[in-house]
């Protein structure tokens, strides 16, 4: 095989992971422009999504496109109810007893769900055919170009709703200065409980469309919420298009990094460059030094 | 004056009681440690299962030369200290002639001073080979070693000609030790390893290790995990169309892995225990008998198939029944009883123990499968 073939399969198995990785760190970035708080059970909602669908299709004999919906909505209902008793009656606390909070949801909501659906991992079968579609010497699978597709077309979603619809403009508002949201009548409550919701689905569809590569089980969210919180580093917390390049970008050099120098590394090469970006450039790779809001 | 007198008669009773309780009419007592919760569940319940089992089955049927078996399980929840903790009070409170398990190796390795100390015999169900390499003189095993895996694959490759090998291991501890047998070997068998790639136990997308290795000059593929990861594995490489001969080792070989991989699953070779090619092993094969009895009794008493795991635990109480058939009642007998075992056909394998090997297989233990049609097939 040539090296111009096996650099552009390189590129693309390392878009369609970064394209997850960018789903889940938008979710990151929603719940921190809302709250200001990181939440680590982000990941866990990225679990639920495939684990959800999957008992749906076995429990209820549903087909997959029904599956699908009912278990992002179910997972919506987790993050709201997530919100509702853990985050909000604890609204005065810290942002770091709130993080805190977060990781210990997170281990309960894995923990029930090693409970309920064992320790096994599961398989998802693909959306459409399994026949690898060739592309210049490099090969990519039709559940690539649902990844792809989808995530794009959430990312539109998600930039029309922020910057067209009035929940949207609330919610931005919020992030940038709850008070003064609150003296002009927004309910910031509501929009904090929205944006676990809308990071909640987020999180699950991403998880339902990786399930038919990737497989499902309890403990997948833990890798893949940890490189979704890189990737929104990356991005500087962006709720936009830089968290989305930030994902594609650690997708992609993982991809690069483990077909050419040694997979050993894989994993090293994201974390060292979260540990740079937060030493170097702590307001992301695109953001400019802002100064802190007092 | 009284209370010392009330004291006094109470310990004498204790310890008449309690030297009434060892000297109960023909009971053989053993103790079991598996991990029947916890991470390595998958091992320990079908141990456990299996263990009670084979102890019931051979207690309806009248004991061993008239004395009954009497099964003490412990589970240790794939925790090394509380593995020690319970076969220390398996030998003090229980007053065990011999202990089955741990399940994994590192409960095993953690348990073997206190065996060794007290002189009670241990058949071990774990795979390590620093179990019984080097020999200790209290402790057995019946789970085979990775090396004899190894040592079929290359065996294979040989007859194949496929000298020029890709490895592509995990990087935990199944994967790190097959990956030092791998290399280890190579040499023996003519095997010339010209990729080493390792995966992440958690990671999700193979295709750039697999791309590499379809750059390479590789004429074969050796995948050394335990589900999920060799299901991605497969998965990728069908994905790329990557025409190399895939091979895998035996921690895949469960139908687990077939209902994982799917379609990706066809063709590809693994070395594994007859257990689930039982039903098409040859007659001729000695071990037989010993796999269709267990498979169906497996399936009577807890409606799922048996798997290997189960089979080290069958093998283990077997070898002790054996044992105590030859005339040993106490620990020191059963042990001296167990390393003159010889040709014993179990699941995992036909054990023959010596002095100087307590494991007991060789690659004999081993067939290579293929799969067929999501099914097991003997490779040709």
């Amino acid at each position: 095989m040539e090296f111009s073939a096996q650099l552009l399969q390189h590129l693309l198995s390392g878009v369609s992971t970064g394209a997850i990785y960018a789903l889940i760190g938008i979710g990151f970035s929603i719940i921190y422009n809302a709250t200001g708080i990181i939440n680590f059970a982000q990941g866990e909602f990225v679990m639920l999504g495939g684990m959800l669908t999957l008992f749906l299709m076995e429990a209820l004999q549903l087909p997959l496109w029904a599956a699908i919906p009912l278990a992002v909505l179910l997972a919506t209902l987790t993050g709201l109810l997530f919100e509702r008793l853990a985050i909000r009656p604890l609204r005065k606390a810290s942002p770091i007893s709130l993080v805190i909070i977060t990781i210990g949801g997170s281990i309960l909501i894995r923990g029930l769900a090693m409970l309920i659906w064992g320790k096994d991992t599961h398989s998802l079968p693909p959306f459409t055919g399994e026949e690898p579609i060739m592309l210049a010497g490099a090969t990519l699978l039709p559940q690539h170009l649902w990844i792809l597709g989808i995530t794009a077309l959430l990312i539109i979603l998600n930039k029309w709703f922020f910057n067209h619809t009035i929940s949207g403009k609330a919610m931005r508002a919020c992030s940038y200065n709850p008070r003064a949201a609150g003296l002009v009548g927004i309910d910031v409550r509501r929009m904090v409980l929205l944006s676990f919701m809308i990071s909640a689905a987020m999180g699950s569809l991403a998880g339902i469309i990786v399930a038919p590569l990737t497989m499902t089980a309890y403990d997948v969210g833990v890798m893949l919420g940890l490189k979704g919180f890189c990737a929104a580093i990356i991005g500087g917390m962006s709720s936009g298009l830089s968290t989305v390049i930030g994902g594609l970008l650690l997708g992609v050099l993982e991809s690069l990094g483990a077909g050419l120098i040694s997979s050993g590394y894989k994993d090293a090469i994201a974390f060292v460059i979260l540990l740079l970006i937060l030493f170097l450039r702590p307001q992301g790779l695109f953001g400019k030094p802002e100064s802190e809001r007092v | 004056m009284r209370t010392r007198l009330a004291v006094f008669s109470l310990a004498a009773l204790l310890l008449l009681l309690s030297a009434s309780l060892s000297f109960a009419a023909g009971t053989i007592k053993i103790g079991g440690l598996f991990s029947v919760t916890g991470p390595p569940a998958f091992l320990g319940e079908p141990e456990r299962n299996t263990a009670k089992m084979v102890v019931d089955g051979i207690n309806k049927a009248g004991g061993i030369k008239g004395q009954k078996l009497e099964l003490i399980v412990y589970d240790t929840a794939g925790d090394a200290t509380k593995a020690v903790q319970m076969a220390t009070k398996l030998i003090k409170d229980d007053h065990v002639v011999a202990i089955i398990g741990p399940s994994t190796t590192g409960e095993t390795m953690a348990v073997i001073p206190v065996v060794e100390k007290e002189k009670v015999p241990l058949i071990s169900c774990a795979a390590g080979s620093k179990i019984t390499d080097p020999t200790k003189r209290y402790v057995f095993k019946t789970a085979q070693n990775d090396g004899l895996a190894v040592a079929r694959i290359y065996e294979y490759l040989q007859k194949q000609r496929q000298q020029k090998v890709a490895l592509l291991t995990v990087s935990d501890g199944f994967g790190s030790s097959g990956r030092e047998q791998l290399k280890s070997l190579a040499g023996k068998y003519g095997i010339q390893l010209v990729v080493d790639e390792t995966y992440g136990p958690k990671d999700t997308d193979m295709t750039s290790q697999l791309t590499k290795i379809r750059a390479s000059q590789a004429q074969a593929l050796i995948v050394w995990g335990t589900n999920p990861g060799p299901a991605v594995i497969a998965k990728n490489a069908k994905q790329l169309g990557l025409k190399l001969p895939l091979y895998m080792s035996h921690g895949v070989s469960s139908k687990k892995f077939i209902a994982l991989a799917g379609d990706a699953a066809e063709g590809i070779k693994l070395p594994s225990g007859k257990v689930i090619v039982s039903d098409v092993l040859p007659k001729k094969d000695p071990q037989k008998a010993a796999l269709m009895a267990f498979v169906r009794d497996y399936q009577n008493h807890y409606k799922q198939e048996g798997d290997h795991f189960g089979g080290h635990a069958w093998d283990a109480v077997m070898l002790l029944k054996g044992a105590v058939e030859r005339g040993a009642t106490t620990s020191e007998a059963i042990r001296d009883a167990l390393e003159k075992t010889r040709n014993f056909h179990g699941i995992g394998g036909t054990f023959t123990y010596a002095a100087g090997d307590h494991a007991g297989l060789t690659k004999d233990a081993f067939v290579m499968v293929e799969i067929k049609n999501k099914d097991w097939m003997l490779a040709k």
